[in-house]
């Protein structure tokens, strides 16, 4: 067995008064697709911010293990190097694309570290010198592979806001997919999907994972979730109540208990907290 | 009857040339303004005063060149402009590292609140260091074209207009395709449209917003510098003046929109040489910034702007 790519160990994070995740502990590990599942106000969302440095957690550590061997305390890590150094890319479940940019702009700017890793090299850049040309003509060819692959390839020069529901969610993926992750870390990308939709997205999501980027997955469309995830982990109030293949999972009288409702009325204070 | 009407189609035609001038020097320190502001939502008050020390580096350099005994003039200006630029910009970097930057994620008040500080820093620096009374420039591009002459009003160009007006038109159109066409451009509209999306897709936030501040400097000192030129003497205090109507020409325009900016400038500079030409000079910003008044009462968001319109 190797190391896991990602080990969340003793996670907790509080919000005043209000404890969100505690002492959480789980691992992802390569090459596989992980869901996160439970109700609503589970503390999902939570642990999402807390992994991609949106929030600092209370306590707990958050290592990233790369298979060549660097490894990251995600914890700690400034915002921009867990997407830079890290290779960690997420997106949201309010989609959060650059509207006013072009569909093909959105994914240029994903490759921005490529494009421009320092200032001198902007500074060429700007004057077409120091082998930008080419960077640059790869970057678009990337771009390009990426909007075939979310079936966008048509709308590349259209504003992303003008976009329909369905059509910027595949492209927030695809934005994601352009920084090169070794984990993408998808909040809910199947909501307000049609059946249809949410095939399309299960057969993206397994070609991703099938190019050697590893999946963990916010998801309450359990067909989704059953069909695609290697590994399950479900919270519920902040906890981890179990965690295995998704058909022990299912199994699991604890995990049945939490979704046919016991302690709902518990829940508003962290609904609050996730739509935060 | 004919000659009369003539005289007055020439005295206009004399305003809007001087106020067509005076408009691209407010637009171009009105872009560093508009730009600060759509990437980090808060006003550079220091803005005015990087023009005016852009405007005495100028001075400074053309006068070390001149005493080195330099007497070509472009090679004297171009020398003398870039090392403004690059110390200037170096000015930008530095009051944004450390006047805004530790204040990023403080209440909204607290960078508007250091950065009047700093312009109050800047403008004494100068004061102190260069002295208070005006320092004056002998013309570098004298003489001009008229260009017709109607009943012995002669409409005037002269070739320091047509500098003001290329240079500026070039740096425009060069800074529009930075902004546009560039990956450091792409990253400043990405932090202007989402800052924290841009930095969880890697983009070093922090740099891109002190490229935007030097960006601003060197706009603002190229302005700086064509201002010394045009007018012949500057004092610590221009940087307030021309600060002032530069910001109004920003939100005139819309604030965070770029051609708004420009538009914005020219508005402005129109106004002021109108309103001199044919009403009173000493009433000139009053009525520049009436038609502020007036335009941000019918168009909240400025000429060009975007109304914010929050999802809910």
């Amino acid at each position: 067995m190797t190391a896991p790519l990602l080990s969340v160990e003793h996670l907790t994070m509080r919000f005043g008064g209000l404890t969100a995740v505690s002492a959480l502990s789980f691992a992802a590990r390569a090459n596989q697709i992980t869901a996160v599942i439970g109700p609503n106000g589970a503390g999902k969302t939570t642990v999402f911010n807390c992994i991609t440095g949106f929030y600092r957690p209370t306590s707990g550590t958050i290592q990233l293990h790369h298979p060549e061997g660097s490894s990251y305390a995600l914890q700690s890590l400034a915002g921009h190097l867990i997407a830079r150094r890290a290779k960690v890319a997420r997106t949201f479940q309010n989609i959060r694309l650059f509207a006013g940019m072009t569909v093909l702009e959105n994914l240029m700017v994903a490759q921005h570290n490529t494009l421009m890793p320092n200032v001198v090299s902007g500074l060429l850049a700007v004057f077409g010198l120091g082998g930008y040309r080419h960077t640059q003509k790869l970057a678009i060819e990337k771009a390009t592979t990426w909007l075939e692959a979310v079936g966008l390839i048509g709308r590349a020069d259209d504003p992303a806001g003008s976009l329909p529901y369905g059509q910027q969610r595949r492209l927030e993926i695809a934005r994601a997919m352009c920084t090169d992750p070794a984990l993408l870390c998808l909040d809910e990308p199947a909501a307000g999907l049609n059946p249809r939709e949410s095939d399309e997205l299960s057969e993206l999501l397994i070609r991703i994972r099938g190019g050697g980027c590893s999946i963990l997955l916010i998801e309450h469309d359990m067909g989704v979730v059953m069909r695609i995830s290697d590994h399950v982990v479900v919270l519920d109030h902040g906890k981890k109540i179990s965690d295995g293949t998704p058909a022990e999972v299912r199994a699991d009288p604890k995990v049945i208990a939490a979704y046919l409702g016991e302690g709902d009325e518990d829940e508003t204070p962290a609904d609050a907290e996730e739509a935060a | 009857m004919q000659t009369k009407a003539g005289v007055l189609v020439a005295y206009a035609l004399q305003q809007l040339i001087n106020g067509v001038t005076l408009g691209m020097i407010y637009g171009l320190i009105a872009v560093g303004y508009t730009m600060v502001y759509g990437i980090i939502g808060m006003i550079n008050f220091a803005h005015g005063d990087v023009f005016m020390i852009g405007a005495f580096l100028s001075l400074i350099g053309l006068t070390l060149l001149a005493g080195f005994g330099m007497t070509s003039v472009p090679l004297a200006l171009a020398i003398s402009l870039a090392a403004a630029c690059a110390i200037a910009a170096l000015y930008g970097w530095t009051v944004e590292r450390i006047a805004y930057r530790p204040l990023r994620g403080s209440f909204r008040l607290a960078p508007l609140i250091s950065a009047i500080g700093m312009s109050i820093v800047l403008q004494n620096f100068v004061q102190v260091s260069q002295g208070a009374r005006d320092l004056n420039l002998q013309p570098l591009i004298p003489g001009g074209m008229a260009i017709f002459e109607e009943n012995g009003f002669v409409v005037q160009l002269s070739w320091m207009q047509v500098v003001i007006s290329i240079v500026t038109l070039a740096l425009l159109a060069v800074f529009t395709w930075l902004v546009t066409k560039t990956p450091l451009g792409r990253a400043m509209r990405a932090c202007e449209q989402d800052l924290k999306m841009a930095s969880l897709l890697g983009i070093d936030t922090d740099r891109t917003i002190s490229l935007t501040f030097v960006i601003g400097a060197i706009l603002a000192t190229v302005a700086g510098m064509l201002f010394l030129l045009y007018y012949g003497s500057i004092n610590f205090f221009i940087g307030f003046s021309a600060g002032v109507k530069a910001f109004t020409a920003a939100v005139l325009g819309g604030i965070g929109s770029l051609p708004g900016a420009v538009l914005g400038g020219l508005a402005i500079g129109l106004i002021e040489s109108f309103w001199s030409g044919y009403a009173s000079v000493p009433y000139k910003n009053v009525a520049a910034f009436s038609v502020l008044v007036i335009v941000l009462i019918f168009m909240p968001s400025g000429l060009l702007g975007r109304s914010d319109v929050e999802k809910v």
